[in-house]
């Protein structure tokens, strides 16, 4: 039963309010793509036992999509952020950093 | 015998009986007592049968952890089995029975597996119920289901109510013993909304039993006092008979409050699960005594020291005259020492340690009780009840020394801290090698969403055995300090307990006990499990803590290992080689103690299990005959049955009705969404497979939609409201799933497009006028042009009808000339009678989902959910016309040109048609030549829908086939599940008007 901060409406969202939407960032292959790249992008899913992006939805709140960077192992919460962009913000990868030096996700640490 | 004592007992009234039932016999008690405590005045020692020998058992414990006094509460619609008769209070007119024996629990013959228990070991089922195979189906697999489980499941519907309370605060103090109560008050005094729980209806623990000094006051004076204080801070909140169960992640709490249980009677929910959100828990649990393991240590009789003197003092009953103490500790010498003050017979303290214990010792000994050091008992001897004891060395294998005779035995094995919800959520454990137990690591607590540890431990349950007030104020004042808050300047009370020498830990009594002594030493009572059992599970290999526990079922059942957990693990360690910290502990998993079925379900049963969404004409379809499907979380009506009627007949009238005169059909479930900006056409060409930012505004166009991987997931008609603006038709069950992911897409790939969504489904209420005489229906109301020329097919319009604000949609989902019309809801039930009247000369009737679903099958409409079950593309549904092939993308169009997906062996779309006109059997598949690899025969495809077909007098069904379409006549065989074989042949799946003319006029 987590509790996440929804970025858009700012309150602390009991994870009964939240749907997951499994990993975050993931890159949109359509029509032309290869079919390993259209494999991975459909079905390859990170499982890491530590740091971790996440997509979350404010479902019975504002309704809005949303981020989160936290950690598998010891629940924490590191931040979250507004789906709208493509890479986690640096204020949130610095923090990370500052508690779990050489961290990496994807190419993102 | 167990008995009354003439005087004392601190919880009780003897002013008030109680009288009770146990097994039909009339008993009585007092206010104030257990059930066990009265079963024990009653002499009643004799409570149960173990699980596996169906051994005789009685009370062993005082509290939460007591594995044995089982007993089934109540009848009928409160019937309860697996109560623990150690914490169920008394009340007038309590029925409780014994379990698990036949045909009575003094003559049970499931005890003859006792003397075979040489031949049921551990792992006894695993090992002999493999060969021959073909048995275990009919003979052993019926056997174990009959003798498994304790207790009866209830067979009434509960009578009771429960219910679910939400509650915040910053901290929540688990246990109201003198910890939990100094934590409490620390936190309290520094300003923090503080919830205190304690399970049992008594505050204060185990200190007003075990006596000592608080604040130079005895304790229980400074609990009341104590108590007192909480009570006047309006911050502070207490609730007794309330548990935790358990601590998840975040600070999220269950607690489990038991309102009602000791007063049937009286109004309210039974029991109340609080749901909390805390930031810091304080776990002040307290710790459980360890039995020791002597065999015959479960006759009844055999109890843990602890509960010996929890009796004596708190309800004034003696569980024997004459009482052995064994212990390897100090403590056990307080039981010795009560029950002598009680002027009750000690013959004899047998202290394991050689050298003896400390100033407890010398208590006792100047009371005139003999004590001799380094001895054991060798074996208890008796039945159903203890007779006498054989005392040995400890350090020997268990010859006799000497027999004493007593009538009951009181054990200290030392004490184990509760360190259950510490655990829950991730707290690690630390060896403590002085006081021979588990107790939470402070280094290692569970960790909240910041990072930081939420979790404290505070008194005996930190292994703060003695001193446990000072060790709550200091653990409360840094959790204060974590919340935010400044703890005041108070000093702790002092505590004032006389000195106590250090423990010697005993897992096996005696030390070197010989085979025939550890096959009746028990570990754990409820299940049945022997020192011996664990020393072959460890022989055997099972050397993982968890594997040895499965394999024995050591700490499982509803005790969940409270008192066997920690001497289990000793004696699998000692067999391993290896010290007690690296076998380690299993898992504590919630609850604490088990919780009712009924308050995890809380409010949730009956009409409000899951609320019903009702249309604006839900109560004139129910006072009409309607038989309700549920469709999502509506309720739809399947047919209008009229006196007289079957379903069946209702249906066959409606589609019957509804093709030669003119039917209404209650659409306002169907999903509505307005999908608007200047980005809208985009955005549905990516959603649609069809190019809908062509459709003109004033039109309809029926769509599919499908998810990334492919498969079609929703259909319906999208109208083009204006040049920003669309309507999206979804299936009944679609709406709120579609929206969702129209959302998801806009917001997470696609967040630069202006598009905005709105679920419209509740704004209206939507009614199909269908047949031959709709348009003469509502003409008859007036109002706006419906001609064919004004209001084409796949048109819509606004307008007034009669005197109602109106949309109409010319699209058809049967075939027939066909108006959806949706007005606003408030409107509904208004404009439903209108029709009515206006439809009366016509012959007009409403009809429900089954003869919806039969003409949509006669005219070869696909449903979402029959035709397609997430494994079917539109490809496989003969629908490439409605994929647009100008299009570069669509949600789904990548996942469609995977080889599989274009692979022409997929099954596909056809209708089927029985040879003799009968109805083929819903989900029947059609076999094939030849058998699989694993000898089933081949299949070469499905019915996905079936139905009778009043239109043409015959069943009719569309299927799945492989290369159906171009199969065109060949009859397929279909297995039904009785044996018939059913026979039909391939043909077009559209059965009725394949032209489309009726629609069209």
């Amino acid at each position: 039963m987590l509790i996440l901060t929804c970025p858009y409406c700012g309150v602390d969202a009991d994870e009964t309010e939240l749907t997951p939407g499994g990993e975050a960032h993931l890159t949109r292959h359509g029509p032309g793509s290869s079919d390993d790249d259209f494999h991975d992008y459909l079905f390859a899913r990170d499982n890491p036992r530590g740091v971790h992006f996440e997509r979350w939805r404010h479902t019975y709140g504002c309704g809005k999509w949303f981020h989160a960077a936290r950690s598998t192992d010891t629940l924490e919460v590191f931040g979250t952020y507004p789906a709208q962009t493509t890479e986690p913000p640096k204020d949130i990868c610095d923090k990370i950093s500052g508690e779990r030096p050489g961290w990496s996700w994807r190419i993102f640490g | 015998m167990s008995l009354r004592l003439r005087d004392g007992g601190r919880l009780i009234d003897r002013s008030a009986r109680m009288a009770f039932q146990f097994d039909g016999r009339s008993l009585t008690g007092f206010a104030g007592d257990t059930l066990a405590s009265a079963l024990l005045a009653n002499d009643k020692m004799l409570v149960g049968r173990s699980f596996k020998y169906h051994r005789p058992r009685g009370v062993v414990a005082s509290g939460a952890e007591e594995p044995n006094a089982l007993v089934n509460l109540a009848q009928g619609g409160t019937f309860e089995p697996n109560q623990r008769a150690t914490t169920t209070e008394l009340f007038d007119g309590l029925t409780a029975t014994s379990q698990n024996h036949w045909p009575s629990l003094e003559h049970d013959i499931g005890a003859v597996n006792s003397s075979l228990a040489r031949f049921l070991p551990a792992g006894f089922y695993y090992k002999t119920f493999i060969h021959p195979r073909p048995f275990w189906k009919h003979i052993y697999e019926p056997f174990i289901r009959q003798s498994a489980g304790l207790g009866k499941a209830p067979k009434d519907r509960d009578a009771d109510r429960y219910e679910h309370f939400y509650y915040f605060c910053d901290l929540v103090v688990i246990g109201g013993g003198v910890a939990g109560l100094q934590a409490a008050r620390v936190a309290g005094e520094a300003g923090a909304k503080v919830l205190l729980l304690e399970q049992s209806a008594h505050w204060g623990g185990r200190a007003p039993v075990d006596g000592g000094e608080i604040d130079g006051r005895p304790a229980e004076a400074w609990v009341t006092d104590t108590l007192a204080v909480l009570e006047a801070m309006p911050n502070v909140t207490l609730r007794s008979r309330c548990m935790g169960a358990g601590v998840y992640d975040h600070g999220y709490l269950l607690a489990y409050e038991r309102l009602t249980d000791h007063a049937p009677q009286a109004d309210g929910p039974r029991h109340r699960l609080w749901r909390i959100r805390t930031q810091q828990i304080i776990t002040a649990t307290g710790a459980i005594e360890r039995p020791l393991s002597f065999a015959g240590n479960d006759i009844p009789g055999v109890m843990l020291a602890s509960a010996v003197r929890d009796y004596v003092v708190n309800y004034g009953v003696a569980p024997g005259q004459r009482t052995v103490v064994v212990t390897n500790n100090d403590d056990g010498y307080r039981t010795a020492i009560c029950l002598k003050q009680a002027g009750l017979d000690v013959p004899r303290i047998l202290d394991a340690r050689e050298t003896g214990g400390g100033a407890l010792m010398e208590e006792a000994r100047a009371l005139g009780i003999r004590i001799d050091c380094g001895r054991a008992v060798g074996k208890v001897q008796g039945g159903k009840r203890v007779k006498s004891v054989q005392v040995c060395a400890q350090k020997g294998s268990g010859s006799a020394l000497e027999e004493v005779a007593c009538d009951a035995v009181a054990m200290s094995g030392g004490w184990s801290p509760v360190v259950h919800l510490w655990s829950h959520c991730g707290g690690k454990l630390v060896w403590d090698d002085v006081q021979a137990h588990f107790r939470p690591d402070a280094d290692r607590p569970p960790l909240g969403r910041s990072g930081q540890g939420f979790v404290a431990v505070a008194g005996a349950a930190n292994g703060a055995l003695t001193g446990a007030v000072a060790d709550a104020d200091a653990m409360a004042r840094g959790v204060v300090q974590a919340i935010g808050l400044k703890p005041g300047k108070g000093i702790a009370p002092a505590e004032t307990q006389p000195e106590e020498l250090p423990i010697e830990p005993v897992w096996l009594m005696p030390a070197q006990a010989k085979t025939e002594l550890k096959a009746k030493a028990w570990l754990d009572y409820q299940n049945d499990v022997k020192v011996s059992d664990v020393q072959l599970a460890a022989r055997e290999g099972f050397e993982s803590v968890e594997h040895t526990k499965r394999y024995t079922t050591l700490g499982m059942a509803t005790d969940q290992g409270k008192l066997s957990n920690i001497n289990g693990l000793a004696i699998l360690s000692d067999a391993l080689g290896q010290p007690i910290p690296q076998t380690g502990t299993t898992t504590f998993r919630p609850p604490y103690t088990p919780i009712s079925m009924g308050a995890i379900a809380g409010e949730a049963r009956g009409d409000i299990f899951q609320p019903v969404r009702e249309t604006p004409m839900y109560g004139w379809n129910d006072s009409n005959g309607a038989d309700w499907e549920p469709v999502g979380h509506w309720r739809r009506p399947y047919a209008y049955v009229r006196s007289g009627e079957t379903v069946h007949d209702a249906v066959m009238r409606e589609v019957t009705n509804t093709r030669e005169n003119v039917g209404l059909l209650d659409a306002s479930t169907l999903g509505k969404l307005i999908v608007k900006g200047p980005d809208a056409g985009k955005f549905l060409d990516m959603l649609y497979t069809n190019m809908m930012s062509t459709l003109k505004p004033g039109r309809c166009r029926y769509g599919l939609m499908c998810t990334e991987n492919g498969f079609l997931t929703d259909d319906g008609v999208v109208a083009r409201i204006d040049e920003d603006t669309f309507l999206c038709h979804t299936t009944t069950g679609g709406a709120d799933r579609i929206h969702a992911h129209m959302e998801e897409w806009l917001q997470t790939e696609w967040w630069d497009w202006q598009v905005y969504v709105a679920n419209v489904t509740e704004q209206y209420a939507q009614i199909g006028v269908v047949g031959p005489k709709a348009r003469a229906v509502l003409e008859t109301l007036g109002g706006m042009d419906l001609s064919a020329e004004a209001l084409p097919f796949m048109a819509w319009a606004d307008g007034k009808i009669g005197a109602f604000d109106a949309r109409a949609y010319r699209v058809s989902f049967s075939g027939e000339l066909s108006y959806e019309i949706a007005v606003p809801a408030s409107r509904g039930q208004a404009f439903w009678d209108a029709l009515l009247e206006a439809g009366k000369a016509h012959g007009i009737m409403p009809y429900g989902t089954e003869a919806l679903h039969i003409m949509r099958a006669e005219k070869g409409f696909i449903m979402i959910g029959d035709e397609t079950d997430g494994t079917v593309i539109p490809q496989d549904l003969g629908l490439n016309w409605a994929i647009s092939k100008k299009k570069d993308d669509y949600l789904g169009k990548r996942a469609q040109e995977r080889v599989h997906m274009t692979d022409p062996d997929r099954w596909k779309l056809v209708g089927l048609e029985t040879v003799d006109g009968s109805v083929l059997p819903d989900g029947a598949y059609a076999v094939a030549e030849g058998t699989n690899a694993n000898g089933q025969r081949n299949m070469q495809g499905r019915v996905t829908s079936t139905y009778h077909s009043p239109t043409l007098g015959k069943g009719i069904a569309m299927g799945l086939v492989k290369h159906g379409p171009d199969r065109m006549g060949e009859v397929l065989e279909f297995p039904g599940t009785d044996g018939t074989v059913f026979k039909a042949k391939i043909v077009d799946p559209v059965f009725y008007d394949k032209d489309g003319d009726k629609q069209n006029v």
